[in-house]
């Protein structure tokens, strides 16, 4: 007899037919927009495009899926990996999710409510991109405004300003050290900027696992 | 068939491809409502979790639609519209729009009208340097779950404080993100203090709505105190701008 499949079985399944077919129709833009339009790459910008691109992509893509699948959930982990922007939408919607609901990702609530969270957002991002390209001659002025640039420009401190406060009070002996480390880090090391944030984030969660476990093996967490 | 990087063709294709992610998000979304449903979940409480993420996804999502607008310029509407509502992000993507164009002898922002040869390159760079998630989920997700249950059952308490440690270690770096320019002020310029009064003002709102909710017992404060945060904070990034710049 068919043995009956667990709910997170299935989402394992699911999720990587989802993924696959997300992965071979992306691969198809480029492909089919050459065929259509009859064109070849440029061989030589595609390798050194390529060459100045892929690996570090590779290597950060690598370390943020080991660094975001226990902090996501499973379901939440295939939808965010498609959808993108984890770091400063997907992630916080779902941590937010979770700690509202008191539950941990873990538990079978914690993947229920990490999954609706991150779904929801990817669907809400979605059609709020697609309202934007249709309506894009019209508001294009609005959301150019120099009044409003600032505000867009800031999006990331706004966020973790209130993320941050919620988890650091918390956890403040676990916090100690890699906000001091990385407020070092990021103020006297000119090369850490915006586009580095990427690589930092797991570096800053490793330091902080290793820091924890030293407390906790020391008794004082 | 003439080639212009708005080409309705484009548009098509590109939203073929956000159809199917649009749907594979609908789909994991019934399905996790169903199993809250099965394992007992109140439906109230669900609906008050997507409610709140509807809410607190509006404001990143509209920067979102700047950040298309942004990479339009040069690539016209189609590919960015795809980039950045699958996988992409702004920093990712006008990285690798930049390095491709680049190898190509064009500057990112300055370049004329792309021919099809020179946008197919540039859609390829773009696509193959941003795949790894999608495919390696799949291979990873399971053994990297059970990895953290199986830790659970062996020292439960550790368990807790690792996944607390893997939050803060990344609000920690965004934390520190935010100081990175605090050093221009070493140079007569407080244009690097803008984002720590935007984080301070957002911190000092979730604050408030912290204090609110254990003194009036309103339950629905904190569902909205971070989108309420987010927004404050952003909002008040005009008059900080207008003031520190």
């Amino acid at each position: 007899m068919k043995k009956e499949m667990t709910y997170i079985e299935n989402v394992y399944s699911w999720g990587l037919r989802w993924n696959m077919v997300v992965m071979v129709i992306l691969l198809a833009f480029p492909l089919t927009v050459g065929i259509l339009f009859g064109a070849l790459p440029e061989w030589g910008g595609l390798l050194l495009g390529l060459l100045n691109t892929a690996p570090m992509y590779w290597a950060v893509g690598v370390i943020e899926t080991f660094t975001y699948i226990p902090m996501l959930g499973a379901g939440g982990s295939y939808l965010s990996f498609v959808t993108g922007n984890i770091s400063n939408l997907k992630l916080p919607c779902a941590l937010n999710a979770l700690d509202q609901a008191g539950v941990k990702v873990n538990s079978d609530e914690g993947e229920v409510v990490s999954t609706i969270a991150i779904a929801t957002s990817s669907i809400v991002t979605t059609v709020i991109i697609i309202l934007g390209v249709i309506l894009l001659v019209p508001i294009s002025p609005i959301l150019n405004a120099p009044v409003l640039e600032p505000a867009f420009a800031q999006i990331l401190p706004a966020l973790f300003g209130g993320l941050g406060v919620v988890f650091i009070s918390r956890n403040w002996k676990i916090a100690i050290a890699p906000v001091t480390l990385m407020l070092i880090l990021f103020i006297f090391v000119p090369a850490l900027n915006e586009n580095r944030i990427g690589i930092m984030i797991p570096v800053s969660v490793l330091f902080t696992i290793g820091f924890s476990r030293i407390l906790y093996r020391k008794g004082w967490l | 068939m003439t080639f212009h990087t708005n080409h309705p063709l484009l548009f098509v294709l590109a939203g073929i491809i956000i159809a199917v992610v649009l749907a594979q998000s609908v789909f994991f979304l019934i399905k996790a409502w169903r199993r809250g449903v099965a394992i007992g979940m109140d439906r109230a409480k669900l609906r008050r979790i997507a409610v709140t993420a509807v809410v607190f996804t509006i404001a990143p999502a509209v920067a979102i639609v700047i950040s298309v607008i942004t990479l339009a310029k040069d690539l016209g509407l189609a590919l960015p519209w795809l980039r950045l509502s699958v996988v992409g992000s702004l920093s990712y993507e006008t990285l690798a729009a930049t390095n491709a164009e680049s190898a190509m002898g064009l500057t990112f922002g300055q370049a004329p009208a792309l021919n099809a040869s020179q946008y197919v390159t540039i859609a390829w760079v773009m696509t193959l340097s941003i795949m790894v998630g999608i495919w390696l989920v799949p291979v990873v997700c399971r053994r990297l779950r059970n990895g953290m249950i199986n830790l659970e059952k062996r020292d439960a308490k550790w368990t807790d404080i690792f996944q607390s440690s893997m939050f803060i270690g990344m609000i920690a770096a965004f934390v520190g993100y935010v100081f990175c320019d605090v050093s221009t002020v070493l140079e007569g310029s407080f244009a690097g203090l803008i984002p720590v009064a935007v984080m301070a003002v957002s911190a000092l709102v979730m604050c408030l709505a912290g204090l609110l909710v254990s003194k009036t017992k309103v339950r629905w404060i904190s569902d909205y105190a971070l989108p309420v945060s987010l927004i404050a904070g952003m909002a008040s990034a005009i008059p900080i701008t207008a003031w520190l710049s």
